[in-house]
């Protein structure tokens, strides 16, 4: 622990209030995971951890270690960058799965994936295998 | 005093990280659909990096960087393949 020592007083405060602010923000993400009703609602709860948190919690990590090794340390914005790009995506693929699940379920489709091989019945019934829950040929 | 204030904000980051996990872990489990279950999994892992690079401000040590880097990865392909398993029924196609 004698690196925490080393740091001057201003940026110890600086760098404890990013991660105080950037954790409780995180954790304010998670008990709106939780206490949210719907599922779409829920999709915007973590995003502040994902925005904020890694924001802040980056931010204080290169401070801390820029002025414990009294160089410039930037790795952590591979990180940053990382979640950056990839968040958005997921999130955006999470909600059109979601999206058309509702669908299919208002559709009469089961969740339940039906058994890969039907010979004998009529292809109408093999309906629910099909991607878009339109009738298909 | 500079390490009493470092060394109190990182023990709360860690707790509130630690409790936001369970409280993803919870959902996790509850979640009625399967898309909140792989929301909340996402969540996990997101938390667990920043978890990571928490422990790794107040050990002084620069690997468990990459431990969040590596974790961040996997969490990225774990979340798109499992959204892609539930938007196709396939993973591959």
């Amino acid at each position: 622990m004698m690196h925490l020592e080393q740091l001057p007083p201003w940026a110890a405060v600086i760098i404890a209030l990013f991660v105080v602010v950037g954790a409780s923000l995180t954790l304010l993400g998670g008990v709106g995971l939780v206490r949210l009703k719907s599922f779409y609602q829920r999709l915007h709860a973590p995003t502040l951890g994902y925005s904020y948190g890694t924001l802040l919690i980056i931010l204080a990590s290169m401070l801390m270690f820029s002025l414990a090794e009294g160089r410039v340390v930037v790795h952590e914005l591979m990180i940053g960058i990382f979640i950056m790009v990839t968040t958005p995506i997921t999130l955006l693929m999470l909600g059109r799965a979601a999206l058309r699940r509702d669908r299919d379920r208002k559709l009469g489709h089961d969740e339940v994936v039906p058994p890969r091989i039907r010979s004998t019945e009529p292809p109408a019934e093999t309906e629910t295998e099909s991607e878009t829950g339109d009738p298909q040929p | 005093m500079t390490a009493e204030i470092l060394r109190f904000a990182l023990g709360y980051a860690q707790i509130a990280l630690i409790l936001a996990l369970g409280l993803a872990c919870w959902r996790m489990l509850r979640g009625p659909r399967a898309q909140d279950r792989v929301l909340a999994l996402d969540t996990m892992y997101s938390i667990a990096m920043l978890l990571f690079l928490v422990i790794g401000m107040g050990n002084g040590n620069v690997f468990f960087f990459e431990g969040a880097l590596v974790i961040a990865v996997l969490g990225f392909v774990t979340t798109v393949c499992a959204a892609k398993f539930l938007m196709r029924g396939e993973v591959i196609e």
